[in-house]
């Protein structure tokens, strides 16, 4: 088993983590939690085909990873807000009961 | 001089504008000051021995290669007509300050005086028969405004329309001889250094083309402009509305009815006198001068016929304006342009004289206008008194005053026409008349005694002060024009005038004169006779009904002139009116209602399509779209996690099939 390998398996558990979270939880920071999860698996991925990858020299791997990372951090930001904003109105963080915006 | 002529034409625009009596009286002010400048440089140049004519021609519209060309013309006729013009207008505005000064229109009167003033000054300068027939135009309308100045009154309201009518057919006449004379010569500028309408290239070329019933062009086109000065002017067959044009304000019937907008058909006959005069053998006449001519006396004869049998003051007056238009008109065809205009200018200032004379009693007899309920006034209003016998004894044409004098140089013409006598015994006849009815006037408003209820009393110093100016004029101005001294001729033909003594002594001229004194004389005397000092009852018949009913019938129904367009012309429009309503309501009506229920019929047919085909299409489309709408919305349920359990779904299937194509 390569290196690269075992980084990918790791990845896919913290993915699967993070989905499981993410769709079983009712809370919604718990939900944001999940989602936070999957993306640094994501990142994991990238900096591990970097690595692996033909050419290692150049940096774009961790450039990516820090992109993702950055974008993250404002998401989870405007996401956490909303969740504020949401408790504020509706006295809960429970995302069934947040269910006025169906069509 | 174009400057004089911009400066009038600024004014022009300038006094329409002007609202209040001051600014009317100032403006005209002004008015008369460029045209007695005006005059003053004509007549400089007339004593430097130049004929003035200076012409300022600007293009209005163009089309094609035609111009349609305005302009100002300033020779000796417009000058004095100017001069006339603003002198007898400022005189009567300043007598409507004290006659109108109880009037709540106050404004609105010196706003349509000065918009007359200012179109009739328009008239009198315009170098273009378009331009001359659009402030003919403007002066036919304030007409209309100001007969109908008291609009309350239906009688006012009627007679104002009836002008406009009246005059309406002449200017159509008027009309369709420019558009002929434009059409011939392509031109409607007068005078423009050779190449005007009335110069002699355009005349011979009118001259050249002949017309219906043996007339050439220019005689025909010279017809159809005199009907529009007669309309103007209140010639025989067109003058119904003159008479009736008194229901105006006084100081409107001064300025309008007799001093200048009448005159303005005179005038204009003057102005294109060279067009009337065209193809005249030497010492000869032409078609359209006789037909003038004969117009002029019989209009003369007509209406002094008329006059004797009014008892409205204003309506005397009236009569008497036409009767002398009709000498006027006389004059222009017998004698030329001097002679006929000659007494043009006396006429203005001794009726406009007579005129607010009247105004004055009638204002001091509290608004009454029937002559036989007045008298005695000779000391009730002695300066109203005074010169208003100066007035009548200037239109009788007594010696020595102006009347006299123009008078007797149409008479004089007249007696030396070479086509028919007929006309100079007309005019004598005339004067009689004239003679007659106004010594009849005067028995019955100042002599005698009082007749009326509360007692007159005389006007103020702005209404007598006019009057007394005018009288002065009246005297005066006909040693102008005397034989001795033919000053006027002269100077409207560009010769100069020498004083003469011994003309007056010529054999002719001495007994025409002598017969004219003895007319007159005899006029007066008759009236006199019939109707000095008797002061009847108002409701007693007049003294003349007594003698002869029949003949009074006639005359004071003024010879059923309107009963005859009653029963003819208006009788016949009525039918066609009636006969139009039947067409219309019949057989246009019909026709109309048949188009009409063909488009109903389409309408229907084309409702029906939209009800069950368009609209069914439509509504099932509609409602396949809700049915489609509901169904998708039921998937959007809000709950965040059943979406991202979709999504998790769909990426694990797209994984899924990744793999599995890898794999093969």
């Amino acid at each position: 088993m390569t290196p690269l390998a075992g980084y990918l398996l790791v990845a896919a558990l913290l993915f699967s983590i993070g989905l499981a979270g993410a769709l079983t939880r009712r809370n919604a920071i718990l939900v944001l939690i999940g989602i936070e999860l999957m993306l640094n698996a994501a990142n994991l991925n990238l900096i591990a085909f970097w690595r692996y990858g033909p050419h290692p020299e150049a940096l774009t791997g961790m450039m990516f990873a820090i992109f993702s990372i950055a974008v993250a951090a404002a998401e989870a930001a405007v996401g956490l807000g909303l969740v504020i904003q949401i408790h504020r109105h509706a006295k809960t963080t429970d995302l069934d009961q947040m269910n006025r915006m169906k069509g | 001089m174009p400057i004089v002529s911009a400066g009038l034409s600024a004014l022009l625009k300038q006094s329409w504008r002007k609202t209040s009596a001051t600014l009317a009286i100032g403006s005209l002010s002004f008015s008369l000051l460029l045209s007695l400048y005006a005059f003053a440089h004509v007549l400089s140049d007339w004593m430097a021995g130049i004929a003035t004519r200076e012409v300022v021609n600007f293009t209005w519209i163009q089309f094609g290669t035609s111009n349609v060309d305005l302009g100002w013309v300033l020779d000796p006729l417009s000058a004095i007509m100017l001069v006339m013009v603003s002198f007898v207008g400022l005189l009567i505005f300043i007598y409507s300050t004290g006659y109108m000064k109880h009037d709540e229109n106050f404004t609105r009167f010196f706003c349509f005086m000065s918009l007359f003033a200012g179109a009739m000054l328009g008239v009198v300068i315009a170098n273009s028969l378009l331009l001359l027939f659009m402030f003919w135009e403007i002066v036919g309308l304030t007409s209309y405004l100001l007969i109908g100045f008291w609009y309350q009154r239906p009688a006012a309201a009627a007679a104002a329309k009836k002008a406009f009518l009246t005059t309406r057919i002449g200017d159509v006449l008027f009309l369709l001889g420019i558009v002929w004379l434009f059409a011939q010569t392509g031109t409607l500028l007068l005078y423009n250094n050779g190449a005007g309408s009335i110069e002699s290239a355009a005349l011979s070329l009118l001259l050249s083309q002949p017309a219906a019933l043996g007339l050439t062009a220019a005689g025909a086109i010279g017809l159809l402009i005199f009907a529009g000065a007669a309309g103007k002017s209140g010639q025989f067959p067109l003058h119904v509305w003159l008479p009736d044009a008194m229901e105006g304000p006084t100081p409107v019937s001064a300025l309008i009815h007799a001093a200048t907008m009448v005159a303005a058909g005179v005038y204009l006959i003057a102005r294109v006198y060279p067009l009337m005069a065209a193809g005249a053998l030497a010492g000869g006449t032409t078609t359209a001068l006789t037909v003038v001519t004969w117009v002029g006396a019989t209009t003369a004869v007509f209406a002094a016929l008329i006059a004797v049998a009014q008892n409205d003051i204003k309506r005397i007056l009236a009569y008497s304006t036409v009767s002398q238009l009709g000498y006027m008109m006389a004059g222009l065809g017998i004698g030329g342009v001097a002679v006929g205009i000659f007494h043009l200018i006396t006429h203005a200032f001794f009726k406009a004289l007579l005129f607010l004379g009247a105004g004055s009693v009638i204002h001091g007899c509290h608004e009454e206008q029937n002559v036989r309920r007045m008298g005695g006034l000779k000391s009730d209003m002695p300066l109203t008194f005074l010169t208003y016998a100066i007035g009548m004894l200037a239109l009788c044409g007594f010696p020595l005053l102006s009347g006299f004098w123009s008078k007797d140089s149409i008479l004089e013409a007249a007696q030396h026409w070479s086509v028919a006598k007929a006309p100079f015994y007309m005019l004598v006849f005339g004067a009689l008349l004239t003679a007659f009815y106004m010594t009849r006037q005067m028995a019955y408003v100042f002599g005698g005694h009082w007749r009326g209820g509360k007692p007159a009393h005389e006007s103020p110093a702005v209404m007598t002060a006019p009057l007394g100016i005018l009288a002065f004029f009246a005297m005066t101005l006909g040693f102008i024009g005397t034989p001795a001294w033919p000053w006027f001729r002269a100077f409207l033909d560009g010769k100069t005038a020498e004083f003469d003594w011994h003309v007056l002594l010529e054999p002719g001229l001495l007994t025409l004169m002598g017969i004219s004194t003895v007319v007159v004389l005899l006029g007066i005397i008759l009236a006199w006779k019939i109707y000095g000092d008797r002061s009847p009852r108002p409701t007693a018949p007049d003294a003349l009904e007594k003698a002869a009913p029949i003949a009074w019938g006639w005359l004071s129904n003024k010879f059923y002139v309107d009963e005859f367009y009653g029963a003819t012309v208006i009788a016949f429009y009525a039918w066609w009116a009636r006969v139009s309503d039947w067409l219309d309501r019949r057989v246009w009506g019909g026709v109309v209602a048949g188009v009409a229920w063909l488009f109903s019929m389409g309408a229907r047919l084309n409702r029906f399509l939209d009800t069950n085909v368009v609209d069914g299409g439509f509504d099932k489309g509609c409602e396949e779209l809700t049915v489609g709408g509901g169904l998708l919305s039921r998937m959007q349920t809000g709950r965040v996690q059943t979406y991202l359990r979709i999504l998790a779904l769909a990426v694990v299937v797209l994984a899924a099939i990744l793999i599995w194509s890898y794999k093969t």
